[in-house]
């Protein structure tokens, strides 16, 4: 591909569009200036308020089984807090559960849209199989542990809240590849300093076998993010060569 | 196929039974939100408000009038599906504050077209009035997305309506009984008087609803907060607009009055919609009330036994004029900025009642959202951000 995916257009946003309006509006603000005075500082002092007052998003799900039950007690014990890597493993497996249906969504994009191509296509099923092989390790992870991976952890949930800004670019029709590549690449990127902290987290609560089980993972999410990066490159040289 | 409104009573519009949909065109390719005239995106939220109150008062009806139950079910359904395709033309893109940025912009240009042309001083007052609250909230929510988003809410608004301080919003909490007005008297309001209340009303209603639908999607406390103020201050504009409608009135009468209005604002957008693809679905869309006009006008003979011209009388003025009203804003800002509600009564600020400025001493006490987002805040190109301009 050789031409842009976006072209040049009726784009009516910036003040340069209507210099004459713009003029008038900044006139307004001397005729009719802020009523309020101090500065945006109140805004960030309700805001500190507020989080002083806050309650969290919820709590991490007591372990279901017997079993579970008493490992994290065990755990507790030995002073290493297992709700914690019980949370960033739902984190995880959340994370990686949406990265499937975000493939679903850059899959079609890639086959349909301009810049795409079917070759690319293949690329990210193969990705998109990866991604799914690691929602399962994780969630053996976390039934091995006695936890419930249906449950949505406290990190899970604010997982699903950042992913909505990138399924909003990834399943919007009028999105271009690259658009949407560069969308992917936030999500990769996360991903891969994930693994690599999850699997610190894993060992230090005294599981070195699911550790040794991430790390394949994280190799495969390193491959990811260089894909990605790479196809990425490659549209945008190839739009503006 | 006419965009003028010579007779209403002339044009039987698209039949009932040909008012098809599908759920491909009503989920269709929505407007674009950076090309797209500012105008455009006015048109789509005004006619769902539009459309929303159409479905509003017709339930209503169908509580009080069994005999009526199956025809409104049937223009009902039209409706619904009319707003649905008019809705789901606003894109994902637009974040829920843009909406609203959009909204305001919506209540400001419209409310002030409407002000000009309304022929019963009070009602234009009542207009006036509300106007320079609608034009406060479009400052407050801008300083909002400034400062939340990072965005310049003119990105939206492209350079048609001013981002300046109105009525402070601080000051728009009134006991609920200086919220009520005096009302048109059906027998001899013009026919435009009727319209223009069934029309605001229907707009400030879906202001409120959108409001409160959203409001609690905000993580930020003080978005919430601003939310929860303003949509209260929605409520009382929805008081105070529909208190402007004769109560005597029968429902068949709102009825046929909100059909007239329809068509009116229909036939508006398609005079002035620069889109081919929006003004085709403008056009439709008349012929369709057109339709339920029609109908209407035929329910009204039947179960009333009277000729619906009695309550549609009197000629139409010029189409909704959609366009930047910035001077009469602003000269209406200037004079009457400080004008207050006394019961029915405008009233300058020193005189209002006791009740409001104990009603809104107790809301304010604890702070009041909409001046901590907006302390000190001066609109620029950019965002307050771009020190350059």
């Amino acid at each position: 591909m050789n031409t842009p995916e976006l072209k040049l257009g009726m784009n009516r946003t910036g003040a340069q569009m209507s210099p004459l309006d713009t003029e008038k509006q900044l006139e307004a603000t001397r005729l009719f200036p802020a009523d309020v005075t101090a500065d945006g500082v109140q805004l960030l002092e309700e805001r500190q308020q507020a989080i002083i007052d806050a309650d969290t998003v919820g709590s991490v799900p007591v372990p279901g089984s017997v079993k579970g039950m008493l490992k994290s007690a065990l755990d507790k014990l030995r002073g290493n807090h297992p709700e914690v890597l019980v949370d960033k493993l739902g984190e995880r497996l959340a994370f990686e559960r949406t990265g499937v249906r975000l493939y679903d969504a850059m899959i079609v994009k890639a086959s349909a849209a301009p810049g795409g191509n079917l070759e690319l296509a293949e690329t990210l099923r193969q990705i998109q199989r990866e991604e799914l092989e690691h929602m399962e390790l994780v969630r053996h992870a976390i039934e091995t542990l006695g936890a419930d991976p249906t449950s949505m952890t406290p990190c899970a949930d604010v997982a699903g809240v950042k992913a909505t800004g990138v399924l909003q670019v990834l399943t919007d029709p009028r999105t271009t590849v690259s658009q949407c590549l560069n969308a992917l690449l936030t999500i990769e990127l996360e991903d891969n300093d994930a693994w690599e902290l999850l699997i610190e987290l894993t060992r230090h609560a005294g599981h070195p076998l699911i550790a040794k089980e991430f790390q394949h993972a994280l190799e495969q999410e390193e491959k990811h993010l260089s894909i990605v990066r790479e196809q990425l490159h490659a549209n945008l040289m190839a739009q503006v060569s | 196929m006419t965009t003028t409104l010579p007779n209403l009573l002339d044009n039987k519009g698209t039949p009932l039974d040909k008012q098809l949909f599908t759920w491909k065109e009503m989920a269709g390719k929505p407007i674009s939100k950076l090309d797209d005239d500012a105008f455009t995106r006015v048109r789509v939220i005004l006619m769902n408000g539009v459309e929303s109150d159409a479905l509003r008062l017709k339930h209503f009806g169908a509580r009080f009038h069994k005999e009526l139950q199956a025809p409104l079910a049937l223009v009902r359904r039209a409706e619904q599906h009319q707003m649905t395709m008019v809705n789901w033309m606003l894109s994902a893109d637009h974040s829920p504050l843009e909406t609203t940025v959009a909204y305001e912009q919506v209540a400001i240009e419209v409310t002030a077209a409407v002000a000009q042309t309304e022929p019963d001083p009070y009602q234009a007052q009542t207009y006036r009035f509300g106007l320079l609250e609608d034009f406060d909230h479009l400052y407050r929510y801008s300083a909002m997305l400034d400062r939340l988003e990072g965005k310049d809410a003119n990105n939206i608004l492209q350079g048609y309506t001013d981002i300046v301080p109105g009525r402070p919003t601080s000051e728009h909490h009134r006991a609920p009984s200086d919220d009520l007005r005096d009302n048109y008297q059906k027998d001899s309001a013009a026919l435009i008087t009727k319209i223009h209340a069934a029309l605001i009303t229907g707009a400030e209603y879906q202001t409120h609803d959108y409001y409160m639908n959203i409001g609690p999607t905000f993580a930020d406390p003080v978005a919430r907060a601003l939310y929860a103020e303003i949509a209260s201050v929605e409520e009382q504009h929805v008081t105070q607009y529909g208190s402007l409608q004769d109560p005597s009135e029968t429902f068949m009468e709102k009825w046929l009055v909100h059909e007239a209005m329809e068509v009116y604002t229909y036939a508006s957008c398609a005079e002035q919609e620069e889109n081919p693809r929006i003004k085709a679905m403008w056009e439709r869309f008349l012929d369709y009330e057109l339709g339920h006009f029609n109908l209407a006008c035929e329910l009204f003979k039947k179960h009333e036994r009277r000729d619906p011209a009695e309550i549609l009388s009197g000629d139409l003025p010029t189409m909704i004029a959609f366009k930047s009203q910035r001077d009469f804003v602003r000269e209406t800002l200037s004079r009457e900025v400080d004008l207050r509600a006394h019961g029915i009564d405008y009233v300058s600020k020193e005189n209002e009642s006791r009740a409001s400025l104990e009603y809104r001493s107790q809301l304010n006490v604890d702070g009041v959202p909409a001046m901590a987002v907006s302390a000190g805040y001066t609109w620029k190109p950019g965002t307050e951000l771009n020190r350059k301009a």
